[in-house]
């Protein structure tokens, strides 16, 4: 059994080894105003952060992870460019699985820089895997960015393009969307009555916010939006083969790249992943064996918007990643009321190393 | 060394479990006046009626300190996570039966599924500067409802009571709760999406799993068992 002592101790020595790196410490608070993680994640954080409350500031969250404080700190206050290191408890609160942890200690490593955001994602990649190295874990590295610029590229309505992009990090609902768009889902008896205008009137009176403006507006939408032409078979299937590309990077880069062909709006994407590589062989990191995937980190990582990686124990399906990290440009947008800074960083799991070191 | 029976303390869920008990030969009666909660056990050995409210029954199951207990499946489902390794369900009882729903008002006439909610969301975000407000007191079921649906930039806002009326009162757009007959979100102008219910509930008789038990007592617990349902599986966790 590792103790907590020892935990702390790892997690010390990892964020020396940050600080070594030219970063700076930074200590957020535990408690977090709920209003920023709710606007940002939503109601479901609830289910997955704690939440407390006092009469003066009304609710507040057990801090989920670092990066939203981190960001905020920097946003607010913090010089150009810039690197930080932390240490410390995280709280994941649990609803479905008791073996899962609620309270863990991580550290972690954030980039703020302007200039080569590809020489960036490989400083922070090859510092995360720098300090698992010893653990013999498998990296899987990804960029939601080559699905943002397809969905962003399709030849199809805005208000088409931008529902899709509102659920890139969902894949469910994203599949629905899609072949709904391309008419593979017959709308039902209502929807065509209200669409061709057969719908018998509505009687009943208007409650509530929502007013008669926006339920018109939407109406007129909906009916904009029949009347365009279905996504193309093609469209959806070069989709499709881009979510299914799951290789070693070399082998990944050129089905990307055949992919592009019919995909233009994906170039400049692709251009960054190749960026990357070379970034990432600069600094000693093989990618000739790399895996990549294109999916990776659609469903658990909804602020990361470029590259994305994380690090698995092998044979270990039961253990989550011990560690993962990716790019959140738009994170730092959303949270610097007008600013913002290309940013990436990483976090690791010192108790899953030492979990992991003692059982090898 | 008596098996404990608890049985909401109040109105017609009461009055139909004693029916339903009474009809399989174990009398529930509620002794003293009108307002003290104490009631006996005729008919049968080693059991003691225990009266309290319908939504503290479930705590009480899952902290071992009822063994058996009556009370709806939506109030299991949303205050006890991973119900199943907490209480077994024994016995559906037949009444009682309600739906957990979605409503939005009857006006909404481009809303006709979650699919729609979650369109309507997000043009609200956009136009009032908030998440789009659901009033409820189901927040775990009807969160994890919503998520699997795929809906977001929804707010869950806490009503205990009388929230059919929050829309028109301006302090939700949407409401998700309890219904039988559909009555009183006609009346009050609602609709309820089509996906179908988020939950289908009713009164049930429940054991706990957590509760420990003695020799004696779990041989209360089989004859109690035996006799209201004939012979059942109840040993295990």
């Amino acid at each position: 059994m590792i103790s907590r002592s020892q935990i702390l101790a790892k997690a010390a020595e990892l964020r020396a080894g940050f600080e070594a790196q030219g970063a700076q410490v930074v200590e957020p608070p535990i408690l977090q105003p709920a209003g920023t993680l709710l606007d940002l994640y939503g109601e479901e954080i609830r289910a997955r952060a704690y939440v407390t409350s006092d009469a003066l500031r009304g609710e507040q969250m057990l801090r989920p992870d670092f990066t939203v404080p981190v960001v905020q700190m920097h946003m607010a206050e913090g010089a150009e460019p810039a690197r930080y290191t932390y240490a410390g408890e995280v709280f994941r609160r649990q609803e479905h699985d008791p073996e899962r942890a609620n309270e863990y200690v991580q550290v972690g490593y954030e980039v703020f820089d302007r200039t080569d955001s590809a020489a960036s994602d490989a400083e922070v990649f090859a510092l995360i895997a720098g300090a698992v190295q010893p653990l013999g874990l498998r990296a899987v590295t990804g960029d939601i960015g080559v699905l943002m610029a397809a969905v962003a590229g399709l030849r199809t309505s805005a208000a088409r393009r931008t529902a899709l992009m509102r659920h890139i990090w969902r894949p469910r609902r994203f599949r629905a969307l899609l072949d709904r768009y391309a008419g593979r889902r017959a709308p039902t008896a209502e929807r065509r009555a209200l669409l061709d205008g057969t719908a018998g009137p509505v009687t009943a009176p208007v409650i509530g916010l929502r007013s008669a403006a926006e339920i018109d507006a939407r109406v007129a939408a909906l009916r904009e939006d029949a009347a365009l032409p279905a996504l193309s078979n093609e469209e959806v299937a070069l989709i499709e083969a881009l979510l299914s590309v799951k290789e070693d990077m070399p082998f990944a880069l050129e089905n990307l790249r055949d992919l592009a062909v019919d995909l233009p709006a994906i170039v400049p994407a692709v251009q960054r992943i190749e960026a990357r590589a070379a970034a990432l062989e600069a600094r000693g990191i093989k990618t000739q064996s790399l895996p990549f995937e294109t999916s990776y980190g659609r469903t658990s990582m909804e602020y990361y918007d470029g590259f994305v990686f994380g690090f698995y124990a092998p044979n270990r399906a039961d253990l989550p990643a011990v560690a993962s990290g990716g790019r959140y440009d738009a994170l730092t947008r959303r949270l610097g009321r007008g600013a913002e800074i290309p940013a990436v960083g990483g976090v690791l799991r010192p108790g899953l190393m030492l979990t992991l070191e003692t059982t090898q | 060394m008596t098996i404990k029976l608890g049985v909401p303390s109040k109105g017609r869920l009461m009055e139909k479990t004693f029916d339903w008990f009474g009809a399989r030969g174990v009398t529930l009666t509620r002794t003293g006046s009108d307002r003290e909660y104490a009631g006996v056990v005729d008919g049968i050995e080693e059991v003691a009626l225990v009266l309290l409210s319908a939504g503290e029954i479930p705590r009480e199951l899952a902290a071992g300190r009822l063994h058996l207990g009556v009370t709806g499946t939506d109030l299991v489902r949303e205050k006890l996570p991973l119900w199943e390794q907490q209480v077994q369900e024994l016995a559906a009882l037949g009444f009682g039966a309600a739906d957990l729903i979605l409503a939005v008002p009857q006006a909404w006439r481009d809303v006709d599924t979650l699919d729609d909610l979650d369109a309507v969301a997000a043009a609200f975000r956009t136009r009032h500067g908030m998440r789009l407000r659901i009033a409820t007191k189901y927040h775990r079921l009807v969160r994890e409802y919503l998520r699997l649906g795929g809906v977001a930039d929804y707010e869950l806002v806490d009503s205990q009571g009388a929230t059919e009326g929050t829309v028109a009162n301006e302090t939700a757009e949407a409401i998700a709760d309890i219904t039988s007959s559909g009555e009183t979100l006609r009346a009050n102008h609602l609709k309820i999406l089509l996906d179908g219910p988020i939950l289908r509930s009713q009164a049930t008789l429940w054991r706990s799993r957590t509760a420990a038990m003695d020799a004696a007592e779990k041989q209360a617990l089989a004859h109690f068992c035996a006799q209201i349902l004939g012979p059942v599986q109840t040993t295990g966790r």
